[in-house]
Order: structure tokens, then C-alpha cells, then sequence
């Protein structure tokens, strides 16, 4: 659905995305993470055909966005940074006005606006200016903007930014119901959100992608640096002993917690997963076990370590 | 062409739907009931053969309403959209740059004209109570042929000035500098005596007064027409390339 390669964007002296190459096929969802002035929203524009790359070419359902502008424009749909609005404007009007600029006819826009303000859950505001409406409505009036051509393609510039938890919610509902059909990219820099919503992270710094995975293969790429945590009542020794005599164990810290337990934690080779190893040897010793955890690396870990060493470099 | 219908109709709304629009035209009516008042006050006066027209004209209120009124009208049609991010949205759509422009100029110049209306009802006063013959369809036509062209190069004048910023403020003011600057050369066209230097001839086409008297006589020359609508055409299409620039800025 996207293709895009050596896309290079340069404003006045400052390069906001720098030779980035990714692909994204049709039905997926797909989050670009990165921290601000990451180059995500330029990653975007250009994508959405609003400005020409420096250079590079992206191509949208086969379409180059910069020659068949009319043509990818009709297949996406896009919401800017900050949705903006036109706030004088009732709902319902600035739909259908939004759904004729994308070519719909009188028909066919009255019913496509009636279909997205339902699947939008504005219903019951069609008839309120846009500028008395809550933020949380804003942002599903600019949904409701983006999806009214029935676009291939979505593009969301942070759709949940500004919004409360509850809000939050209804939104990513909305856009995880739009998956299969719709290809989506959504721009984020909260975390949770792409472990939520999105089957694959494209992950920009600086500039440039630095890693893109679905987040569990991302966080099985960490799970090298993961632990396992066992609270087992044994003699000191006689654990030692053991945690020595797994092959799988590559490294141990034993440290004494209340009463005979300890509390152990184990950095297992090749992100191992020695659980049930454990149980079976404290049962097979007898002895207590009150505690068994693998603490797994989010996808905040993964992040901070992608960036960090490009940020420390900066400073 | 329903794209244009659609923007068109957008950028009147905006007009007529918003507390300016009205302050604008409240604010145009004042200075033409002012006209009107000094246009009684000469009419009772000093009797002379002029049509009323040409004698509303003379009032002087006509370019201060074209000079003030028309980087108040125009100065929202791009700025604002390019500071709240509408623009965005707008040009993401597929609808054509020159869509998008011709939109803006003619929905700023048919509001212009609305706010124009209340002088029809002035001349129509006028000629109720004093007698029929001074004032025919032709010089009102003829004003207000005037008006609309006038009103054209300085509203088109406006949308460029208002595509360069993204300040309403700064579109105003550049397009009342700019405004101002081209009734300045109409002063300096009416002074020149007329020779064969190129310049002077250049100059003179700029004659704003001298056109617009004509226009208020009811008389239509057509060098002015060409003159208007050239210059409007230069403008608008200015307008275009800066609107464009942002595909090789």
C-alpha cells in the first residue's frame, strides 16, 4: 500500500527526515514511534502529498504522491497534527462539505457522511458548531473527516493526543475496528498506545527508522536482557548449587528476604524461558515457593534503549 | 466545477456567518450613509448637471471605503487558514490550487459587493425625491461596473498579500501598503503631463481617478476594463504561484 525509499526531506538548513526507506501492505496497522521532532509529522505531510519530498519517492496504491497527486489524494484520508477545524462550521455541514472536496457526489455524501457520523459516534451532535464541541468530539469529527471517501489508506497524525482516558479509548476502539479494511498509519509518542493498537512499529529518531517489528518481535529481540524472579525458602548453598548446575542460567543474584527465603534472580541464556524448570526442581526438593515472575522489557525499554545512544551522542 | 461550488459556498459562509463579516459591512454603510449625507448637503448646495454618481464619487468616501475595506475582507482567506491548519486539510484534498484561489477571490468579491448594496439604495433616495432625470440606469450601471473592477484588482490585490502570511494582521497591512501604493500612482498619474516617454505612458494607465470618474459618468472605456481586469489576473495569478510554492519551497 506504501511504498516508500530514500525519502529525504530538508527544510531551511535542517534535514527532518533523512534517507528513510519502509513499506507497509494493505489491512495493516502501523504505529511510527518517536519522540518529538522525530520527523514523523514530515514523514506524513509528505506522505499525504501536502509537500514534495527534497528526495526519494513514496508511492501510494501503486501511485507516485508527488505525479498522480489527485490520485493517492483520493485514496487517503488524513488527519493533520492538532486536527484542525473549521470551528464556525456545524458538524454534519463540515462533513458533507469535507465529503464534496474529495469528489463524492450529492448523493453519495449525504450517505457516507450519515455512515461515518454513525461509526464515529456523532450522532446526536450533527447539529452543533464544531467549535462548542469538547475535544473529544473534535477529534472524532477529524476521524469522521478522515474516513468519509472510504480512503484505502488513513493517515492519523497523533489521534489521541490531548484526550482524556476514556476518550482515549473510544478512539482507539475506532481504530482498531477500522483494521482489515482500512490500511492505517498512525503517528504516536505514547508507547502503550502502539502496544495497543498497532501490528507493527516503525520506530524514528533523528531522522531515520531505527527499528521496524511487530512489538512482540521487538520485545522478544530484548528478551536477551530479561529476568526471571524465583522467591524460594532452600539453604543458600543448596541453591546455589542448583542455579549453578542449569546449563540455561548465565547469570544469578541470590539475596536473603525475610525468613529462610531468597530472593533469586536469574538472567537465562538466549531469552530462555525457565519457569517451569524451576518449579519442577523446588518441588522436586521440597521446597517453598512463593514467587515466580518473568519481568518481560516493554516497549519503553525497547525504546529507550533504540534512542539512547543517538541522544547521548547529541548531548 | 461542484468542488468550486462546494469551496465557494464555504468561503461565503465563512462571511456571512461570522460576527466580522457584519462589522465589515456595518463599517461600509457608515462611510456611504457619510457619502450620503455630504452628496444631500452638495445637491442642495451648489446645483450642478453632474449625474449623482458622478457626484457621490467626487465625495472621495468611495476610496476610503475601497482602501480600508478590502484588506479587512481579504486578509482571512489564506492567513487564517495557514494558522489554524486548515490549510492543511484543504490542500490534501483533491481539489485543484486554482480552485482553491479563484474560491477565495470570488467569495471575498462578492461579499465585497453585498457591502456594497446600501449605496443602490442612497442613489434610489435620491432620485425618489429630486427628479427623475438625474440619475439612468446607465451611470448607476456604469458606477457600479466601476466598483465591481475596481473592487476586483484591489480584493485580488488582498488574496495575494493574505497568502504570503500567515498573520491576518501582517496580510492586512501588506495589502493596504500595497493598496495604497497603487492609488498613490493614480496622484502621480493625474500629475504627470502627458508626453511620449514610455513611462509616463505606463504611468498613465494607472490613472485610477480618471477611470473611475468615467465609470461613475457611465462611461465604459474599454482600456480600463482591460486595464482592471489584467491587473486582477496578474494578481490572482501571483496568488497561485505562492500558493504552489510550498510543492518546490
Amino acid at each position: 500500500m506504501i511504498e516508500v525509499s530514500n525519502l529525504t526531506k530538508r527544510y531551511a538548513g535542517r534535514t527532518a527526515v533523512d534517507d528513510i526507506s519502509f513499506t507497509v501492505a494493505r489491512g495493516e496497522i502501523v504505529g511510527l514511534l518517536g519522540p518529538n521532532g522525530a520527523g514523523k509529522s514530515t514523514t506524513m505531510r509528505v506522505l499525504s502529498g501536502f509537500m514534495p519530498a527534497t528526495s526519494g519517492t513514496v508511492r501510494v496504491a501503486g501511485f507516485d504522491v508527488f505525479h498522480d497527486a489527485d490520485e493517492t489524494r483520493r485514496r487517503i484520508g488524513y488527519m493533520p497534527e492538532n486536527n484542525p477545524l473549521y470551528p464556525e462550521m456545524r458538524v454534519r455541514e463540515y462533513l458533507k462539505f469535507r465529503a464534496r472536496l474529495k469528489g463524492l457526489g450529492w448523493k453519495k455524501s449525504r450517505q457516507r457522511v450519515t455512515t461515518v457520523m454513525e461509526q464515529c459516534g456523532l450522532g446526536d451532535v450533527g447539529r452543533r458548531v464544531i467549535g462548542q464541541l469538547s475535544k473529544g468530539y473534535k477529534q472524532r469529527v477529524g476521524l469522521a473527516d478522515a474516513l468519509v471517501h472510504d480512503p484505502e489508506l488513513i493517515i492519523l497524525d497523533e489521534p489521541t493526543i490531548g484526550l482524556d482516558p476514556q476518550q482515549i479509548r473510544s478512539v482507539r476502539t475506532l481504530i482498531k475496528s477500522l483494521a482489515g479494511k482500512h490500511t492505517v498509519l498512525i503517528s504516536t509518542h505514547i508507547l502503550p498506545e502502539v502496544e495497543m493498537m498497532c501490528g507493527r512499529v516503525l520506530i524514528m529518531f533523528d531522522g531515520r527508522v531505527l527499528a521496524s517489528d511487530t512489538p512482540e518481535n521487538l520485545q522478544r529481540r530484548m528478551a536477551g536482557g530479561s529476568q526471571i524472579i524465583a522467591e524460594i525458602a532452600a539453604p543458600e548453598a543448596a541453591l546455589r548449587a542448583a542455579w549453578d548446575h542449569l546449563p540455561e542460567v548465565e547469570h544469578f543474584d541470590l539475596v536473603a528476604t525475610d525468613g529462610e527465603f531468597f530472593r533469586c534472580a536469574l538472567t537465562p541464556r538466549d531469552g530462555a524461558d525457565l519457569r517451569a524448570t524451576i518449579f519442577a526442581l523446588a518441588q522436586q526438593n521440597r521446597w517453598a515457593l512463593r514467587e515466580l515472575t518473568r519481568s518481560r522489557h516493554s516497549l519503553e525499554d525497547i525504546y529507550m534503549q533504540v534512542t539512547r545512544p543517538t541522544t547521548e551522542a547529541v548531548e | 466545477m461542484s468542488i468550486f461550488w462546494a469551496l465557494l459556498r464555504r468561503e461565503l459562509a465563512s462571511f456571512f456567518f461570522s460576527l466580522t463579516g457584519y462589522v465589515i459591512i456595518a463599517a461600509i454603510t457608515l462611510l456611504t450613509g457619510l457619502s450620503f449625507v455630504v452628496l444631500i448637503h452638495n445637491l442642495g448646495t451648489d446645483p450642478s448637471p453632474m449625474p449623482v454618481t458622478e457626484m457621490f464619487y467626487r465625495t472621495y468616501f468611495f476610496w476610503l471605503i475601497v482602501l480600508l475595506a478590502s484588506p479587512v475582507i481579504t486578509m482571512r482567506v489564506f492567513a487564517l487558514e495557514k494558522a489554524t491548519g486548515t490549510f492543511e486539510t484543504l490542500m490534501t484534498t483533491p481539489v485543484g490550487d486554482a480552485q482553491v484561489v479563484l474560491a477565495k477571490f470570488f467569495g471575498a468579491l462578492i461579499f465585497y459587493l453585498v457591502a456594497w448594496l446600501p449605496l443602490l439604495a442612497c442613489l434610489f433616495t435620491v432620485r425618489h425625491f429630486t427628479n427623475q432625470n438625474a440619475l439612468d440606469g446607465g451611470t448607476v450601471g456604469g458606477m457600479f461596473l466601476g466598483i465591481f473592477l475596481v473592487g476586483g484588482l484591489f480584493i485580488s490585490l488582498g488574496c495575494f498579500a493574505s497568502s504570503l502570511s500567515r498573520s491576518q494582521m501582517a496580510a492586512a497591512m501588506i495589502a493596504f501598503v500595497l493598496g495604497v501604493s497603487l492609488f498613490a500612482l493614480g496622484f502621480l498619474a493625474e500629475a504627470l503631463p502627458a508626453s511620449a516617454h514610455w513611462q509616463t505612458q505606463v504611468i498613465s494607465y494607472f490613472a485610477l481617478f480618471e477611470q473611475m470618474r468615467d465609470f461613475a459618468r457611465g462611461v465604459v472605456d474599454t482600456r480600463a476594463v482591460t486595464f482592471y481586469a489584467s491587473a486582477t489576473f496578474l494578481f490572482l495569478f501571483l496568488t497561485l504561484r505562492v500558493v504552489e510554492s510550498r510543492r518546490w519551497k
